[in-house]
């Protein structure tokens, strides 16, 4: 019994060494942002400012920070929507299709999807992108992003819808609905734990996009928060408190996000993503 | 995170013949997904096999010039380089990760309350975007200003990122910190699936939790180790924002990954037509990957995500 208990203690130290090591640079990252240039070359680095500031903060507003929000805000929220609605209206389709040849042959081709990383295929999508006129604006960035964010989404979707009961369906089909009915008053509100976790995961992913928006897009005017903050970095030199406000400040939001919706997507992707 | 491995998901063919004379309306549901899709995701993966046979500089005409990018771009020395720095990446944060993911999983599947508050730190790391992590490593590295300037932190005191052998030291630990979070939470699922009857058995037999770990929580989370290997693995291939972010393939070119080479000779040296030779070269690389770690695996075509 005494050498299990000392194993549980070990356990536990090691958790909590662990905690410290994800948060250390956290913590170091949020108490410089308070710190002004000249205090920080003179404190301790790990210890908090003694009169803490919020210049850089502003600093970084002023460099545009609101634009940059605002355009992550209409890319995230321009590829998620659409996404999520049209890898659900699949999902449905497929698994109550299911045997068909040609929808069998449509899943197939998400499946591969998700094979298919984005870096490799950049550059057609960057010919594309101009032929179509669109370079250096956000929609250039929306319609990339909505493409890869579908086969993973009509994967996990699909794996929910599938755990509804067939009778139910059935019951609707004898009431006379019809599939697009069926989709959105029984398959829809039935999944809709689903489609969060689907959603909150899908606009991370896009939120925090860098390479998309690093080559469909040029100007300030276009920037979204990662690229943004990548441009801060060149801007702001060795003024390192003003680096740490921009980035503590581009992460905020999303901070925000997980606090709301932290359970809903913890239990999403243990549970969600492993069935 | 940004791509995994192709699970094949069976249908159950009973439900099958049911769908029957329907199939008309809603194979007509799939369309806006398949369209969007084929659109920038198939379309471009035929477009960069296609450029790859041809010369482009971004500005002028796209011309055909048959194997001339793949033969410029298999006898370029910089291949075999970014070849191996890619699998060394791949193969340290693999054997970083894997160990440690399996711990805290094994740790955070208990159920106590300070494991479970644990477990909502631990996440945070997924949140910020590998832009604001390399970064925030790149300032806290800096050997003049950084964590290693403070007083007492002499030994932390390092060019980090200046360093070739330390630099990817430095990206393999980053990787690390970024993905455990991810990896954990996925164990953690899996090792509360095993059927506590086992342990109980185990625990009449006089094992102790040393040999409870390995005789039945490894054993039992080895199509996980799977699952989990196969996104790390093909994962770490698409590395891109956080190295070019931190250290833009260097110094020199000892943090150069396939990724990086192809973005580098595409969009900085207006290559176009190699940069999409060493692009199929990526996607040929995850795919064998993937294949061979679902072979290791043993379970041939069966659905991977059972294992998660």
């Amino acid at each position: 019994m005494y050498r299990l208990l000392r194993l549980n203690w070990i356990g536990g130290a090691f958790g909590w060494l662990w905690l410290l090591v994800v948060m250390l640079p956290i913590y170091w990252v949020v108490i410089t942002s308070f710190k002004t240039q000249a205090t920080y070359f003179i404190t301790d680095t790990l210890a908090p400012p003694a009169e803490p500031t919020l210049d850089n903060y502003r600093t970084v507003v002023e460099a545009g920070f609101i634009r940059y929000f605002l355009n992550s805000v209409v890319v995230s929220a321009g590829a998620v929507i659409p996404a999520v609605t049209v890898a659900f209206m699949a999902a449905y389709a497929i698994v109550r299709g299911a045997g068909n040849r040609w929808l069998r042959s449509i899943n197939s081709v998400f499946l591969l999807g998700l094979a298919i990383p984005l870096q490799a295929v950049v550059i057609p999508v960057y010919l594309i992108i101009i032929r179509l006129h669109m370079y250096d604006t956000l929609a250039a960035i929306i319609l990339p992003s909505i493409a890869f964010a579908i086969p993973l989404s009509v994967l996990v979707l699909a794996n929910f819808i599938r755990d509804v009961p067939r009778e139910l369906f059935e019951s609707m089909r004898v009431d006379g609905a019809t599939e697009w009915g069926t989709l959105w008053r029984l398959a829809f509100p039935l999944t809709r734990p689903a489609l969060v976790t689907v959603t909150i995961y899908n606009a991370l992913t896009i939120w925090n996009g860098f390479i998309l928006p690093l080559v469909l897009t040029q100007t300030p005017d276009q920037r979204t928060m990662p690229l943004a903050l990548w441009t801060y970095q060149g801007e702001f030199g060795i003024n390192f408190p003003a680096i740490a406000a921009s980035v503590t400040l581009t992460t905020i939001p999303i901070i925000v996000a997980y606090a709301i919706g932290r359970r809903q997507l913890l239990s999403g992707l243990t549970a969600g993503f492993g069935k | 995170m940004t791509t995994l491995a192709p699970p094949a998901v069976r249908v159950s063919e009973s439900r099958a013949t049911r769908a029957g004379g329907r199939s008309g309306a809603l194979i007509w549901l799939t369309l806006p997904a398949l369209l969007m899709f084929t659109a920038f995701g198939i379309v471009p993966l035929l477009g960069v096999l296609a450029l790859s046979f041809t010369t482009w500089d971004k500005i002028g005409p796209i011309q055909p010039s048959g194997l001339t990018s793949w033969t410029a771009v298999l006898r370029d020395p910089d291949l075999p380089h970014a070849l191996w720095v890619t699998f060394l990446i791949m193969g340290l944060s693999w054997l970083v990760q894997t160990p440690l993911s399996i711990l805290i999983g094994v740790f955070l599947a208990a159920h106590k309350r300070y494991r479970g508050f644990l477990a909502v730190l631990y996440f945070v790391p997924l949140l910020f975007s590998s832009a604001a992590i390399a970064i925030m490593y790149k300032s806290l590295l800096d050997p003049n200003f950084g964590v290693g300037s403070g007083p007492g932190m002499g030994l932390l005191r390092q060019d980090w990122l200046g360093d070739s052998t330390l630099a990817v030291g430095v990206l393999v630990f980053i990787v690390s910190w970024q993905y455990i979070p991810f990896h954990s939470l996925i164990y953690q699922g899996a090792v509360r699936a095993i059927p506590t009857t086992m342990y109980e058995a185990s625990l009449i037999d006089g094992a102790g939790r040393v040999r409870q770990f390995f005789s039945i929580t490894l054993p039992q989370l080895r199509y996980t180790i799977v699952t989990s290997s196969t996104l790390m693995v093909v994962g770490s291939l698409t590395l891109f924002d956080l190295i070019y972010v931190l250290t833009a393939g260097g110094p020199g070119d000892a943090t150069l990954t396939l990724a990086l080479d192809m973005y580098k000779t595409g969009f900085q040296a207006d290559l176009m037509g190699p940069a999409s030779a060493i692009a199929v070269i990526l996607v040929l690389v995850g795919l064998i990957m993937s294949q061979l770690l679902r072979r290791l695996g043993g379970r041939g075509d069966e659905s991977q995500q059972e294992g998660m």
